[in-house]
């Protein structure tokens, strides 16, 4: 088979085991839901939770991106399905962009709904100017996000204490993302007056990121789960 | 007319050879002796040749110089205690484990330099079964099958020869008995037409008639050509299979009877 058919055939497989099982829908949704309402206990003051909503966004982002990789790959090490891939000969190029293409789904569904609760518990504003910059950040995010939640999923997989070692090794590396998506969907939104070309110089950052961790991804992931 | 005639032989040749083979199987089942190998005895090829083969894991050496011939067709039997290398050399043979001295080829790649030209002509059943539980049994075949690119009646066939074609396709691999499950993941080894069926333990966790069924399965797949390797811990039962055992004791093949 092609590369390309493998890969809708894993993306395929995951999205369909999310329609079956509704993780993401019952459980990881209400999560970075939950996780927005208690910020907004903690910081309890509605011109810094405007100020700071986009920064919410992202970090809330990012801890439900943890348990969307750990549910990703539980379901491959559960009844030993990764080592099944390995054994048919399935190309872990193909299982590398399989994988974070289900992920990046997942990933912008999520986005989509933390953004609209910023706009309605934080009484962050939407401008039309920003719409344009705002759907790139959030692609240009969700890509570089999923590459790497899929290369260091792939090779935590393999570990006792993936759930802890995941985040160590994630969080560092997605340093970048949290601080470029975090000033593109300010200026997008014009927090704090920012303008809108102020936030494009970001997205190209984001661009840079997933361009380099889905080339990386490529040419990692195979080594990483085969070891 | 001549697509008739072209038809007519077709089927003509088809029946000839179905009697050819079923008086071979029952040849073959009143003899009950085989002298050598089907390697050495006329059929010239060998699927599993290992020489000296040294396998590490996690720093110790999981085979210690294995040396082993299995030639195509055979139901060979891996016997010997826990820790003795059976699993390993399943692992090894699917290409999963490293050859680190020695040598060997399986279905004529190199276990060094082809391993990825070996994995896809290869089943391998471990003590996992490689199954997603909240897909049903169909959706867990059917994506094992389409990796191979297996179209829609070779995945249906597969269904039907484990006896999973009708509700139980249906049903998701997280309500199934740990037998049902045994047996879809053995369809998903059927779908994927593997060459090379290497099973650990496949009796686990059956009950009598998922064994008799599952027996019956392997001597259909042996008499279509494929070559297995079992491991098993059920001397009786598996020994009844196979056409050979082989003894693995501390990492190497110590008897072949």
């Amino acid at each position: 088979m092609k590369r390309r058919q493998i890969i809708q055939l894993i993306a395929a497989k995951d999205l369909r085991i999310e329609r079956h099982s509704r993780v993401v829908a019952n459980q990881i949704l209400p999560f970075a839901g939950v996780t927005m309402v208690m910020f907004g206990f903690a910081l309890d003051s509605s011109d810094v939770l405007e100020r700071v909503a986009p920064g919410l966004v992202w970090l809330a982002t990012l801890f439900s991106l943890l348990v969307l990789v750990q549910r990703t790959f539980a379901i491959e090490t559960d009844d030993g399905a990764l080592d099944a891939l390995r054994v048919a000969g399935v190309d872990p190029v193909a299982i590398f962009w399989g994988k974070a293409l289900a992920l990046a789904v997942q990933l912008a569904v999520l986005e989509v709904v933390l953004l609209g609760a910023a706009l309605v518990l934080y009484g962050a504003e939407m401008h039309v100017g920003g719409v344009l910059l705002l759907v790139t950040t959030l692609v240009a995010a969700t890509c570089g996000l999923a590459a790497v939640g899929t290369l260091y999923g792939g090779l935590a997989a393999g570990f006792k204490g993936r759930e802890t070692l995941l985040p160590l090794l994630v969080f560092p590396v997605v340093a970048p993302v949290l601080i470029g998506a975090t000033r593109a969907v300010e200026s997008a939104l014009g927090t704090a007056g920012a303008a809108v070309s102020e936030g494009w110089p970001w997205v190209g950052l984001l661009a840079v990121f997933a361009v380099a961790f889905g080339v990386g991804g490529s040419l990692a992931f195979g080594p990483l789960v085969d070891e | 007319m001549p697509a008739h005639g072209t038809r007519i032989r077709s089927l003509a040749l088809g029946g000839i050879r179905h009697v050819f083979s079923v008086a071979a199987e029952r040849f073959g089942e009143l003899c009950d002796v085989r002298l050598l190998p089907p390697a050495m005895d006329g059929n010239p090829r060998t699927v599993i040749e290992l020489d000296d083969a040294v396998a590490v894991l996690g720093g110790f050496p999981a085979l210690a110089g294995a040396t082993l011939a299995v030639g195509a067709g055979e139901i060979v039997l891996l016997r010997g205690p826990n820790g003795a290398g059976k699993t390993s050399l399943l692992r090894l043979c699917a290409g999963l484990l490293p050859i680190v001295r020695g040598s060997g080829r399986v279905l004529g790649f190199d276990l060094a330099t082809e391993r990825d030209a070996i994995r896809p002509r290869v089943g391998l059943l471990g003590h996992s079964n490689g199954l997603y539980a909240d897909l049903t049994v169909a959706e867990n075949v059917g994506f094992w099958g389409s990796t191979v690119g297996a179209t829609t009646g070779e995945i249906r066939a597969a269904l039907e020869r484990l006896g999973l074609a009708g509700r139980l396709a249906d049903v998701r691999v997280r309500t199934l008995s740990a037998g049902q499950r045994r047996r879809t993941a053995l369809a998903c080894v059927v779908a994927r037409r593997a060459e090379l069926w290497l099973l650990d333990e496949p009796h686990a966790g059956l009950d009598a008639d998922g064994r008799d069924e599952l027996d019956a399965v392997l001597r259909q797949a042996a008499a279509s050509g494929a070559t297995i390797v079992v491991a098993s811990h059920e001397l009786e039962r598996a020994g009844s299979l196979a056409t050979r055992t082989v003894d693995v004791v501390a990492g190497q093949i110590a008897e072949q009877q």
